[in-house]
This record gives structure tokens, C-alpha cells and sequence, in this order.
């Protein structure tokens, strides 16, 4: 003890760091110098591009059978369409590659999905419905990439619209027997579904919803051009824990759907794509004693009186035939206007198409983006070209197009007969048709002048004459005063070449089922 | 501005007849149409570029009872420069207030650009006879306002009694001279998307310079359909006759971003012609600082407080 305070020990006080730098004197945001924005001299909206860091995308993909990926024996190279960008490798898919899911899917059916009771097929899809709404931006952003569609579109339809789809259905899985009483209905057992390139995810969901729901297993062919976001649905399907075998999806072009279509295991086949290749499946089905249903083109008469709301029907023949850039099977490609309209509609719509903004598809202002294929954009190409010369009058905004990428400019064709290619012939691009009547029996009388019979669309403020078309227009659904409105509880098909079954709503379970009676 | 004004095609007067059968607007698709113009993403430099002119054609507007010279001499000086820590951000382009507080308000913005607008007419109810409502008129003028913000007489607009509407209109619209006309439908208080357009084409008829949705005082005031409606209107006055017919935004928008919407909404329907206080206006309070905090953020990466802007 001793020392005291003089004692005590010194506080050892370290040397200053000679690394550390003066601090920095603490500046004020009002003071700190102000980023001079260049202000345009008019009003360009700046771009707005989605993010494309929330989807990983493989380089190489196989095809899932049985809860597993298939090393694919041959592969081909799936694209961006706004840009030809390469996004991967997927399986080109054999009579091989066929066969193994078919016999997974049965597996998977006998082994105890059929019996499995239907409140509980109903979690597995409510699961699935949920995670689709949990992933639904790492989905759109794909489906936008893959597909061409705009990030607006498919975040705020396509991607809903699928999980709505899968929640309608699970609440149909328990309740098979109140859907239709005194019929016994048991699942059909194996499905094999070709899906085109349109709608790729929503396509996918209005299939494997219902057939699930029913009790049946599928094997599902995504679109040659649109594969991705069916094989990113195999990480929802891990994530749902569905038991290996109820879904499986092989990759390819046509060649791996008329595989699907031929092989004897499959029970049904359900097909959404062209009249043409529907008719070839057909045929091929004929006495083979598997059941079919067909969701095939149309060419929708959008029909305006001169009581319609004007410009609000301007917005509906826009939303009719510019939304997806027009691969819709029920576009409004055929414009009917009253004559006594003629002109003040055709001047606002030509105004309004000058509002519309082609680009790219990861932009949240785009409006309309890229064609899906060069296929497609050459299809499109050729039937402008056939209505230039059969002496339509074309119209086309003033828009740049980018040079790289597949597209094409929202167009109008005014001056139209009946008899030209244009108004027969489904174009499935942003090209719209336009032609006159004079009174509601010659509006009919037109519109169902065709071989289609998908949808239609009429815009008038009269009630008692929206219920007196729907009546007599020969499509399968009719809209009125609005255009390519969808519900899952809606069922939704065609009259005539447009095909046959319906898909969605009760009606929608009906395709895969056996029924006693 | 002062001239005959032209009608619309099919729009001859007398109105009571013909006036229900103008006009079918359909609600679902307006409100879609003015829903998918709200999704427009505005960034970087096109949202300074719109900022800015939202500053440039706000009406700054004071309308209360309790409003006093001093109340109305601080806004003034708010609406001469908006913020004083950045000279770039541009005066507004009216300072709107009932016809009492005109003078002091005329006061202390003599030298600059900017306007003074009476509300008159029996503002906001327009409930009086219409004598009174030209004296109203008179005296707002008398007092030094340069513009006129009047009400329709709504009562008579829902009886169908149109012929009285659009006469006291006229009548408004002369006893204004050469002043500006801005015409408030109110539509809130008209019920359907049909009648705001009957009484945008009627108010316009009779000679309207400006287009006006709403006095502020109720709700639903000015709704991006009700918007989208009015501007329809007024682009089919301009195509099938050539005539400008101003419209103004009015109540219920606060924040930036809602007046951002309203301008995309006049950028896509009317044109780019239209983005000028001559052609729009935005009547608003507390909207401004809102702007000046989104320009704040723009030009140096952050929010400030709302202690950093003025409150007048």
C-alpha cells in the first residue's frame, strides 16, 4: 500500500494513430451543394426498368419428371424476344423423355393421388396458389423476359390471374360431388396439356388447376418459346412438397406435343394453340377413345354503337387488341363501328394510338412490348402486307422501334372488306381491322360471318340491346361496354372452329371428369 | 381569351330537352383509363420536370372565415417564392381567396407575375339569388382580383333547370370583362360521371375560360376520373371547334405524387400543349411544400424535416 496519488500508477495515454484522418467537418444537407438535374425542355418520361436480379435463371435446364430434373438427351436455346438475348438451354423433348413422364404421372395417379380425398388435393393447390403470390414478382419479371409481354401486364394480370386460378379450383376439390349431383364424378386419370406462348404462366395455371382439383395427374408441354416460367413453377411445386408424379413437365416444340398427343397413356388430351394444329390433334384423336378439348384462335368482333360511351370505348378497343401486344386468341381484332360514327371514333382511336409506348418489356411505362418470335413477327408482317395490297388504308403512329429484338408498331387498318385477309384470317398481333354497319342485324350478321367463334365485345349505353346481341353473337363469351375481362369462376371457350370445352368456373371441371350418368 | 364562345356539335340551345342525352361517360372504363394513368412511373428528370410545373400552375388558396389580411398577406408572400433556400423553384401562378382578403393580398404581391383570384358567386354553396351573385362578382373585381373563380348553381343543375345554369354563367362571364373565368361544377355533389360531363360542356357553352372540378369544402373533390371525365370534355370542345378551354384540379390533393398523376393525366389526354398556367391550374395549400420536399430529395439525395420548409 503506499504511494498515494503520486504513486498511482499513469495512466498510459497511446500515441495518436497516425493512420486516422481529420474528421469531417459536419455539413448540413440545406448547405451541401445542390445536383443540378438537367431539366428536359418537354416531358420524356425517364425510363423506369423493372429489376432483373430477383429471378436467377439456370443455364441449362431438364425436364421434371417424378419429382426430379431429367437430363435431357437434346437440348435447344430459349430467348429474350426484345433483344434475342440467349436465356438458356432446355430439353428438347423425345418420345422418350414422353414416355417416362406419362409413366410418372400414372405412378403418381394410382399410387394415391386419385383416392387422396379432395380437401386434401385442395392444400396442395392452395399452397401452390399462395407461393405463386409470394414469387409473383420473380414470375412477372421472367414471364416479361421470356415472353415479350409488358412488366405492367404481368405483374397485374397474368400473375394474379394464375394464382387466382389455382385458389378458385382448390375450392372446388372438396366439393366435386355438389358440382354435380347424382353423377358420380371421378378424375379421368392421366392429362396431357399443350400450352402456347401467350400466356405461358396463366395458360399453365388454367390447366394443371382444374385437373388437379379433379384428381388426375398431368404431363404439361410448355410452348417451344416460352418455357421459363413453367420450369421455375417446378421450384413452386418443390416448395408445395406436391407428391412426385401429379405434375410433370417436358420441354419441346411440336414434335414433343404430338408425342404427348399419340401415347397411349394418356387419357385426355387438352390443347390451347391454332385452329390448325387443334384440327391435326383432332383428327389424330379421332377413335382412340381419349377425350379432348380445344381452346383454338378466334377473330373477336368488337362492336360500337353511336349511343357508346365514346372514349371510354376507344380504351376498350385499345385494351382488345394492343393488350399483349394482340396474341390474344380473343382479341378484338375486328373493330365494327356504326357508320354514323365513323369518323369522330376513328379520329380519336388514331389519337389515342399516339399515346401508346413500345418498349422494353422490363419498362413499368411500356405499353406494348415485344412480338414473342421471329416466327410470329414474319406471320404478322405478311398479313400487313396482304391488307396494304388488298387496298385497306393502313395507319401506324409515329414510334421507334428498337433494332435489335422482334416488333412491331400498333396498327389500323381502315377500309376494310369482309372478304380481305385481314378481317378472315386471325392475325394475333397488334393489328386492328376496321369495318361499318349501319343496324344491330347487320352488326350481327357480320360478326358472326366467320369460321371463329371465341369472343366478342359490344359498346353501347342501352341495356335492353347489350342483352339482344349477346343473344344472337355466336361466341362463347360476349363482353359488354369492357374487353378481356377474366375471372377462374368465368368459364371461358368457343363456338364453331374457336373449339370446344370450357375453362374456368364449374364448367371448367367438367373436361376432367368421368361421370357415372 | 374574350370571345364568343362556340358549341360543341349537337349542343343547341334550348338545353332542357337535349342535355340528358349528352354526355354517356362508362364508369368502370373512366376509372381503369385513370387508374392505368396513375401506374405511370415518373422518375429522375421527368419527375423535376414535373414537379416544377406543378409549382408553376398552383393556385395557392386560403378559403376560410377565419381568414385575415395578415393570413392572406403571409400566403402571398409564400406563393411570390415558394422557397427561399433555392432561387431555381419558380412563383406560383395564383393566390386564390375569398373577395375580402384581395387587397392585402394584391398588396404584397404588386411587382410580381403572379394572380389574385376571388372565389364569388355565393361561394361555395352558389345557394343566392342571382343578383347577388353578380354584386359578388362585381365587388371581388372592384377589389383588384385579375381572376374569377365562380360556382354552378348546383340545385338548379340536379332539378334540370340547365337554362338557368348556363344563363347565370353568361351573365358571370360578362360581368367579368376582360377578367379570367374559372366555372366550379362542384362534382362531388353531381352524382355520375354522365352529369360532370353535361355540366363541363354546359359550363363551357357559356362561356367558361377554365374548367373547375370542385370548391375544395367537400368530398369526393378532385378524383383522377372526375379529372379524366372533365379533360375528355375539353378535348372534344377543342377538336370539333378549336377553342382552349382551361381546366383546373381542385381539392383533396396533397401530396406530390397526386399531382404528378393529375399532370400525366393532362399529358396523355390533351396533350403537352396544356402543361401552362394559361391552360391548367392546380388549387392547392399544402401541396406546395410537399413539392418543395420531393425537389429537396431530387437534387440532394435526401428528405428533409418538414421544419426546413416555410409554412408561409
Amino acid at each position: 500500500m503506499g504511494g498515494g496519488f503520486g504513486e498511482r500508477a499513469r495512466l498510459q495515454v497511446p500515441a495518436p494513430r497516425s493512420d486516422l484522418s481529420e474528421p469531417e467537418p459536419v455539413v448540413s444537407e440545406l448547405d451541401k451543394p445542390k445536383r443540378d438535374l438537367e431539366v428536359p425542355g418537354d416531358w420524356t418520361y425517364a425510363s423506369a426498368p423493372e429489376s432483373r436480379d430477383i429471378v436467377r435463371i439456370a443455364e441449362r435446364y431438364g425436364h421434371f419428371v417424378g419429382g426430379e430434373w431429367l437430363e435431357p438427351a437434346e437440348t435447344y436455346e430459349t430467348i429474350a424476344p426484345r433483344d434475342e438475348e440467349p436465356l438458356a438451354a432446355v430439353g428438347q423433348g423425345t418420345r422418350a423423355d414422353v414416355d417416362c413422364a406419362v409413366a410418372a404421372a400414372r405412378a403418381a395417379y394410382a399410387d394415391g393421388w386419385s383416392s387422396l380425398s379432395g380437401s386434401e388435393r385442395a392444400k396442395y393447390l392452395f399452397r401452390i396458389a399462395r407461393l405463386l403470390q409470394e414469387r409473383s414478382r420473380e414470375f412477372a419479371v421472367l414471364e416479361s423476359l421470356n415472353g415479350g409481354k409488358p412488366i405492367k401486364e404481368s405483374r397485374d394480370v397474368d400473375l394474379p390471374l394464375a394464382a387466382a386460378h389455382f385458389f378458385y379450383y382448390a375450392g372446388w376439390a372438396d366439393k366435386l360431388e355438389y358440382a354435380f349431383p347424382n353423377r358420380r364424378p371421378r378424375p379421368v386419370g392421366v392429362a396431357g396439356q399443350i400450352i402456347p406462348w401467350n400466356f405461358p404462366l396463366l395458360m399453365l395455371a388454367w390447366k394443371v388447376a382444374p385437373a388437379l382439383a379433379c384428381g388426375n395427374t398431368v404431363v404439361l408441354k410448355p410452348a417451344e418459346t416460352t418455357p421459363l416460367s413453367a420450369l421455375l413453377f417446378c421450384d413452386v411445386l418443390r416448395q408445395a412438397e406436391l407428391p412426385p408424379g401429379v405434375v410433370n413437365i417436358v420441354t419441346g416444340d411440336g414434335r414433343t406435343g404430338a408425342a404427348l398427343v399419340e401415347h397411349d397413356g394418356v387419357d385426355k388430351i387438352a390443347f390451347t394453340g391454332s385452329t390448325e394444329v387443334g384440327k391435326g390433334i383432332q383428327r389424330r384423336l379421332a377413335g382412340s377413345g381419349k377425350r379432348l378439348t380445344l381452346e383454338l384462335g378466334g377473330k373477336a368482333a368488337n362492336i360500337v354503337f353511336d349511343d357508346a360511351a365514346l372514349d371510354q370505348a376507344v380504351e376498350g378497343i385499345v385494351n382488345g387488341i394492343y393488350f399483349n401486344q394482340g396474341h390474344v386468341c380473343c382479341a378484338g381484332s375486328r373493330l365494327f363501328v356504326q357508320e354514323s360514327i365513323y369518323e369522330p371514333l376513328v379520329a380519336k382511336l388514331q389519337r389515342r394510338l399516339s399515346t401508346l409506348r413500345v418498349g422494353d418489356p422490363l419498362d413499368k411505362n411500356t405499353d406494348i412490348g415485344a412480338i414473342n418470335s421471329a416466327a410470329q413477327l414474319e406471320k404478322i408482317r405478311e398479313l400487313v402486307a396482304s391488307g396494304e395490297q388488298e387496298g385497306a388504308e393502313i395507319y401506324q403512329p409515329p414510334c421507334t422501334l428498337p433494332e435489335k429484338g422482334y416488333w412491331f408498331a400498333p396498327t389500323v387498318f381502315t377500309n376494310v372488306a369482309q372478304s380481305y385477309r385481314i378481317a378472315q384470317e386471325e392475325i394475333f398481333g397488334p393489328v386492328l381491322s376496321v369495318l361499318t354497319f349501319r343496324t344491330p342485324e347487320e352488326a350481327i350478321e357480320k360478326a358472326n360471318n366467320t369460321p371463329y367463334g371465341l369472343s366478342a365485345g359490344v359498346w353501347t349505353e342501352k341495356g335492353s340491346r347489350i342483352l339482344w346481341m349477346a343473344q344472337r353473337l355466336r361466341a362463347g363469351v360476349v363482353w359488354a361496354n369492357t374487353y378481356n375481362r377474366f375471372d377462374p369462376s368465368s368459364p371461358f371457350g368457343g363456338y364453331k372452329e374457336s373449339g370446344f370445352g370450357r375453362e374456368g368456373g364449374r364448367h371448367g371441371l367438367e373436361p376432367y371428369l368421368e361421370f357415372d350418368r | 381569351m374574350a370571345q364568343a364562345p362556340a358549341l360543341p356539335a349537337g349542343f343547341e340551345l334550348p338545353l332542357e330537352a337535349r342535355l340528358p342525352r349528352i354526355g354517356a361517360v362508362d364508369a368502370v372504363a373512366l376509372e381503369e383509363r385513370a387508374a392505368s394513368l396513375a401506374k405511370r412511373s415518373i422518375k429522375r428528370e421527368a419527375k423535376v420536370w414535373a414537379l416544377l410545373l406543378a409549382i408553376r400552375t398552383t393556385d395557392l388558396t386560403t378559403l376560410e372565415g377565419a381568414d385575415t389580411p395578415g393570413k392572406a398577406a403571409a400566403l402571398a408572400s409564400k406563393a411570390r417564392r415558394p422557397d427561399p433556400s433555392d432561387a431555381s423553384v419558380p412563383p406560383v401562378a395564383a393566390v386564390c381567396v375569398y373577395p375580402n382578403l384581395v387587397p392585402a393580398v394584391r398588396e404584397r404581391l404588386a411587382g410580381s407575375d403572379v394572380k389574385v383570384a376571388a372565389v364569388a358567386t355565393g361561394f361555395p354553396s352558389g345557394q343566392y339569388p342571382t343578383a347577388v351573385k353578380l354584386a359578388d362578382v362585381r365587388s371581388a373585381l372592384e377589389l383588384g382580383a385579375d381572376e374569377i373563380d365562380m360556382v354552378i348553381d348546383r340545385g338548379a343543375f340536379l332539378s334540370g333547370r340547365y337554362a338557368k345554369v348556363y344563363d347565370e354563367v353568361a351573365q358571370v362571364k360578362e360581368a367579368c370583362g376582360g377578367a379570367h373565368l374559372k366555372v366550379i361544377l362542384e362534382t362531388g355533389e353531381l352524382g355520375t360521371y354522365d352529369n360532370v360531363r353535361r355540366a363541363t360542356l354546359l359550363a363551357i357553352a357559356a362561356g367558361a375560360d377554365f374548367v373547375k372540378t370542385s370548391t375544395g369544402k367537400i368530398a369526393p373533390a378532385a378524383t383522377l376520373p372526375v379529372a379524366l371525365c372533365m379533360l375528355e370534355a375539353i378535348r372534344d370542345v377543342y377538336e370539333e371547334t378549336g377553342r382552349r378551354v382551361g381546366f383546373k384540379a381542385a381539392g383533396g390533393i396533397r401530396q406530390a405524387k397526386q399531382a404528378v398523376q393529375h399532370l400525366v393525366l393532362v399529358h396523355e389526354t390533351l396533350g403537352p400543349e396544356w402543361l401552362t398556367p394559361e391552360l391548367y391550374r392546380l388549387g392547392a395549400s399544402s401541396l406546395v411544400n410537399d413539392v418543395l420536399m420531393q425537389l429537396r430529395k431530387e437534387r440532394t439525395g435526401a428528405y428533409q424535416s418538414p421544419d426546413y420548409f416555410t409554412l408561409d
